[in-house]
C-alpha cells in the first residue's frame, strides 16, 4: 500500500487518484497510526510552506514519516511536500522544514511572472539518472505551480529553468521529491508516478489501471 | 522561460456542457468529462469549467462533476461561476479542482479574495474580469455575466485583486467575445503590464492566427477559447503547431 498523507490541506485527491490510475494500491491516510508498514509514502502539498509544514506536524505525521524514511520506505514529496524535506524556506522563516535534505528553499528570481503556473521542460540527462525518470525522455513537459524552489545541488535529479535554474526533482536513497505536479502532468506525470509505484514494488496491475486512451 | 498555455473553456449547466459541441468519436459530447479527456489528448494545457447553473442543486452537481473529472483527467482544472464563499471553494478544491475563479463575488465581497488566499494559497485563486470599453476608451468591469456595468476601471481592479492575493487573472473582452476578431490586445496588455501574476486572455479568438498574435503581443501567458474548439473549427494541436512554427514556447510533443 502506498500511503498518501492527508494532513488537511489542498487538493490531495488528485495525487491519490493519479496513483490509482497507474494501478498503485494507494490509500489516503489522515491518521498517523494508520501508517502501518506502507510500501511507500507520498507527501502532497500546496499553498504556503509554513502552513503546510505546520499542518503536517500538528497532525502528528512528522516522527512517524521520518521513521519510515529512515528505515528505507520509498517516499515522494510533491511540490510543497518536496520543499518540506529541506531545512527551511524563505517563504516562512519561522517554520523549520524536516531537514532531511540540506539547504533552503528560496523565491524564484528573474524577470518572470510569479507564481510559475505553467508547463515547463525537465533537464534530466546530466543529473545521472533517477528511478523516477526511467523511460521519461529528456525535455519532457510537466506542470508547475510555485513561487519558491530549491537550488540545484548534490541531490538534484532534474532541473528546470524559470528566471534561473532550480531543482525540479531531487533524490537521495529512498527519498524523492518533485517540485512539479505529476498528478497534473498528463501522460508524463502518470509515467513518473508509475515509476515511483514500481520503486515501492506495489504495482498491482501490469501497465497500470489507466482509465483512458 | 515563460510558456504559453492553451486553455479550452466549457460552459456547464446542471452537469452538462451547454454550448453546441460537435465532435466525431465522442460517446457523449455533452459530457464535460468526455470533452476534458478529448482536449487533454489534443494537448490542452488546462481546462476551465464555467458553471452557469442558477440553482443550488446545480452547484452540487458541479462538485460531483469535478470529482469525476479528477478521477480521469490529469491536467489542471479551474472551476468558475457562482462561487461566493470559502466553503464553496473548499468543496471544489477537495473534489479535485486546482483553481477556483471568482468574478462577480470578488466585486461584491473583495475580502473573499484574501480569505481564499489565506486558506488555500494564491495559486488557487483566479479572478476573472469581464471588461468593456466605453466611448472614451476606458475599460470598465462588468458583473453578472456581463449584464451590469460597475464603476471599476479594469486596470485598477486588476492591480487591486493581485494586491489582495489573486494568483492569476482571467481577462475577458466583452467587446470581442463571439466576434472572431481576435483578442483585445490593448485590454489584455494593459492588465498584464500592471500585474506580475500570470494573465489569461479570453474573448474574440477566431483563427490560429489570432492565437499567434495573442501569444506574441498580448503579454498574456494563457490563451482561452471556447466555441472555436467546441465546434471543431480549430484543434488545440493546430494552435500549438502554429505557435511552435513561429518560435513561441508552448508544450508540444506530437
Amino acid at each position: 500500500m502506498i500511503a498518501v498523507i492527508d494532513y488537511g490541506i489542498g487538493n490531495l485527491r488528485s495525487a491519490y487518484k493519479a496513483l490509482i490510475a497507474v494501478g498503485a494500491n494507494a490509500r489516503l491516510i489522515d491518521d498517523p497510526s494508520d501508517l502501518k508498514d506502507p510500501a511507500g509514502v507520498v507527501i502532497p502539498g500546496v499553498g504556503a510552506f509554513g502552513a503546510a509544514v505546520n499542518a503536517f506536524r500538528s497532525r502528528g505525521f512528522e516522527s512517524k514519516v521520518r521513521g519510515l524514511i529512515e528505515s528505507g520506505t520509498p517516499t515522494l514529496g510533491i511540490c510543497v511536500g518536496m520543499q518540506m524535506l529541506y531545512e527551511g524556506s524563505s517563504e516562512s522563516e519561522d517554520s523549520a522544514g524536516l531537514g532531511l535534505l540540506e539547504g533552503k528553499v528560496e523565491m524564484l528570481s528573474g524577470s518572470v511572472r510569479l507564481p510559475q503556473m505553467q508547463w515547463n521542460r525537465l533537464n534530466i540527462a546530466r543529473f545521472g539518472g533517477s528511478a523516477l525518470f526511467e523511460d521519461v525522455p529528456e525535455e519532457s513537459w510537466v506542470y508547475f505551480v510555485h513561487s519558491y524552489a530549491a537550488p540545484v545541488g548534490a541531490d538534484t535529479t532534474a532541473s528546470c529553468d524559470y528566471g534561473g535554474e532550480f531543482s525540479a526533482a531531487v533524490g537521495r536513497a529512498n527519498l524523492y521529491g518533485v517540485q512539479f505536479h505529476p498528478e497534473k502532468s498528463s501522460m508524463v506525470g502518470l509515467k513518473i508516478l508509475s515509476n515511483f509505484s514500481k520503486v515501492c514494488g506495489s504495482t498491482a496491475v501490469p501497465n497500470g489501471g489507466l482509465l483512458w486512451r | 522561460m515563460e510558456v504559453v498555455r492553451i486553455i479550452p473553456c466549457l460552459d456547464v449547466a446542471n452537469g452538462r456542457v451547454v454550448k453546441g459541441v460537435n465532435f466525431e468519436g465522442l460517446r457523449d459530447a455533452g459530457d464535460p468529462v468526455e470533452l476534458a479527456k478529448y482536449y487533454d489528448r489534443q494537448g490542452a494545457d488546462e481546462i476551465v469549467f464555467l458553471d452557469i447553473t442558477a440553482s443550488h442543486e446545480g452547484r452540487e452537481t458541479m462538485v460531483e462533476l469535478v470529482s469525476k473529472c479528477a478521477d480521469e483527467v490529469f491536467i489542471p482544472l479551474t472551476v468558475g461561476g457562482g462561487v461566493t464563499s470559502v466553503e464553496a471553494a473548499r468543496a471544489l478544491l477537495r473534489a479535485g479542482a486546482d483553481k477556483v475563479s471568482l468574478n462577480t463575488a470578488a466585486i461584491l465581497n473583495p475580502n473573499l479574495i484574501g480569505e481564499m488566499m489565506k486558506e488555500f494559497g494564491s495559486q488557487c485563486v483566479v479572478v476573472a474580469i469581464d471588461a468593456k470599453k466605453d466611448l472614451d476608451g476606458n475599460f470598465f468591469v462588468y458583473t453578472h455575466g456581463g449584464r451590469n456595468k460597475t464603476e471599476l476601471n479594469a486596470f485598477s481592479w486588476a492591480e487591486e485583486v493581485v494586491s489582495r492575493g489573486a494568483g492569476e487573472i482571467l481577462v475577458t473582452s466583452m467587446d470581442r467575445d463571439g466576434t472572431k476578431e481576435g483578442f483585445d490586445l490593448l485590454l489584455t496588455r494593459g492588465i498584464a503590464d500592471r500585474v506580475n501574476v500570470p494573465v489569461i486572455a479570453s474573448g474574440g479568438v477566431g483563427s490560429t492566427e489570432d492565437f499567434l498574435i495573442g501569444a506574441l503581443e498580448s503579454k498574456a501567458t494563457g490563451l482561452l477559447a471556447a466555441s472555436v474548439f467546441h465546434y471543431g473549427e480549430i484543434s488545440v494541436g493546430e494552435v500549438k503547431r502554429a505557435l511552435v512554427a513561429n518560435g513561441v514556447a508552448t508544450r508540444f510533443d506530437h
